[in-house]
């Protein structure tokens, strides 16, 4: 059988949240407990359905909240155990006090959020508040195009979790309803390649008979600081093994992200978007468009943000002529997260650029190809010296 | 890129077809597509919309539907309230399910409008007024979007065994009744 008749055999016509629920499957996890909630439902019930069928052999939880949901995942993982959760918007925050403990204990726990606004106003709707609110907790965070994107990174997710020098927690975000619920053609990875490529779980973070140990515990303001310090290490070991981890996918699966960012025509570009989620493949359409009436635009699609790619900003610093952000939430009194972290990192060797934040996408609304476009007609007056808004809502109603 | 609109109403199938016909474009014949309902609380009766894209090349865009080449209208009740034209490309297609000669929507716009009587053909092949494989067969007589085959392989792959081979029956029927008529 030839590679592309194989290729063919193995495509599907999935959700975002069933190619995610073909992702954990081929990672067999020893565990997975989870509490459903709306846009992230359809990923649970249909890992409840493998395991009732058989086609996994995993002991599925069903939990009375995301409180315990992540206290029982923590739990599984105390034990060695290969762990899977989803939730969504309140349910993140439900398990808000758990995702601290995940982290702090150091258990490579993988889990995807819906993203999904947050109440009040109650919404379901998809924007990117729920996760970002979540920037301390101590856990990695990235954010997916495409329900190919989901699938795979789940794979890649465990793998770099999981890794010694980073056991470390991670939270794939995928928009709510726009990814989560959006038929798309994906490529399932075979199964033996898989195994190759994510062996068993194994660690010494356990407990464990013949070695028996306390996990979870009490530190004194004597070690706390050490704690921490390891956790900051670890994050920051995380940016080369994610370099790694996706470098290895792409020699065994044939697709490959980027690692922390993809860069879409930046080398020459002058006027630069930065987006996560989805809304970067829109905007690659536009970049194409404008590039076509020879506008020097480029997309940065910023994918992890956590660990944060510091050095790669800093660097662009120094090329563009105005950078755009566009975050799916804003963090009242201030700015959109992603902003203040971009910029800062812009900034952090001088640079002389000039910056945009465009709130956009909120619990739902389209961030359609013209909004888009005139975000980049905006990089571009701000680069030519003219006076333009810093915070800028996109298609707001009224001023 | 074609983009494809169905109307109907929660419960009518609209979405499942937009499903059918994008798994019969990607895995059944040599293309890219995407399905996505209008998103949110599903409630039966209640005015719904499907989507199907289709390109020879992988989609980006994850942003909504705005103009289409086809759109498809399961009720014909739905053209009291909603526009159903609305975003048709010029040159577009427009099909409703209907008794009625196309002329007697008397649609002003540069569109064909085709009108086929799916719920007949439902209640006399499948015994339930249930229209969207009707009209998805329908469709592709009328834009030939798709090949058949890849559609009766995309119902094989999708439904349970009790209800493929009634849904590939009334598929080919609309198909041939539409045929019949244009050859």
């Amino acid at each position: 059988m030839s590679a592309i008749e194989l290729r063919n055999e193995n495509k599907k016509f999935l959700s975002g949240d069933e190619a995610v629920a073909e992702g954990v499957k081929l990672c067999r996890p020893d565990v997975i407990a989870a509490y459903p909630i709306t846009p992230q439902t359809v990923i649970v019930e249909k890992l409840s359905e493998f395991v009732a069928s058989k086609e996994m052999d995993c002991q599925y939880l069903h939990v009375e909240s995301e409180h315990s949901a992540m206290a029982a995942s923590m739990g599984a993982s105390m034990m060695g155990s290969r762990t899977f959760t989803a939730t969504s918007s309140q349910g993140l925050l439900y398990m808000c006090e758990m995702l601290h403990y995940v982290s702090g204990s150091r258990f490579p726990i993988v889990m995807v959020n819906a993203n999904r606004t947050v109440a009040a106003p109650w919404n379901i709707f998809g924007d990117h508040r729920d996760s970002l609110s979540q920037r301390d907790s101590g856990w990695m965070q990235v954010y997916v195009e495409n329900g190919q994107e989901a699938l795979d990174m789940v794979i890649q997710s465990y793998k770099i979790a999981e890794n010694q020098s980073v056991s470390t927690p991670i939270m794939i975000n995928l928009d709510g309803f726009v990814l989560t619920h959006t038929y798309e053609l994906v490529s399932i990875p075979e199964q033996n390649q898989v195994d190759e490529f994510l062996p068993p779980y194994s660690t010494t973070n356990k407990f464990d008979f013949e070695n028996p140990k306390s996990l979870c515990f009490t530190a004194s303001p004597e070690w706390q600081t050490e704690f921490r310090y390891q956790q900051y290490e670890a994050m920051e070991n995380a940016k080369k093994v994610i370099q790694e981890v996706d470098k290895e996918f792409s020699q065994v699966f044939g697709r490959t992200y980027g690692g922390m960012v993809e860069e879409y025509h930046c080398s020459d570009a002058d006027y630069i978007l930065v987006a996560m989620g989805s809304v970067a493949g829109t905007a690659k359409i536009v970049v194409d468009k404008l590039r076509k009436q020879g506008k020097k635009v480029g997309l940065v699609k910023l994918r992890f943000y956590r660990p944060f790619p510091k050095e790669y900003f800093k660097k662009l610093g120094k090329k563009a002529k105005a950078v755009g952000v566009i975050d799916r939430d804003i963090s009242f009194g201030y700015e959109g997260a992603v902003y203040s972290d971009v910029k800062a990192a812009l900034f952090s060797q001088g640079a002389d650029v000039k910056t945009i934040n465009f709130i956009a996408g909120i619990s739902g609304r389209d961030i359609t190809k013209e909004f888009l476009a005139e975000m980049y007609s905006q990089l571009e007056a701000i680069g030519n010296g003219d006076k333009v808004e810093e915070i800028q809502f996109t298609g707001l109603r009224w001023k | 890129m074609i983009e494809i609109r169905w109307h109907g109403r929660g419960g009518h199938g609209g979405f499942t077809a937009a499903r059918l016909l994008g798994l019969a474009a990607s895995v059944y014949s040599d293309n890219y597509a995407q399905a996505f309902p209008s998103f949110g609380p599903e409630r039966r009766g209640a005015p719904v919309l499907g989507f199907t894209r289709i390109d020879k090349n992988p989609i980006n865009d994850h942003s909504q539907v705005y103009s289409c080449d086809y759109v498809i209208v399961l009720d014909e009740s739905l053209l009291d309230t909603i526009d159903v034209t609305k975003g048709i490309k010029d040159g577009g297609v427009l099909i409703i399910n209907s008794k009625k000669p196309a002329r007697d929507f008397n649609i002003q716009k540069d569109i064909t409008v085709h009108t086929f009587d799916g719920t007949q053909l439902a209640l006399d092949v499948l015994g339930v007024p249930i229209t969207n494989t009707v009209m998805l067969g329908a469709t592709v007589a009328i834009t030939n979007v798709v090949s058949i085959d890849s559609i009766y392989k995309a119902i094989d792959d999708f439904m349970s065994e009790e209800l493929r081979e009634k849904n590939k029956k009334a598929v080919e029927a609309a198909y041939n009744s539409i045929k019949g008529v244009t050859n």
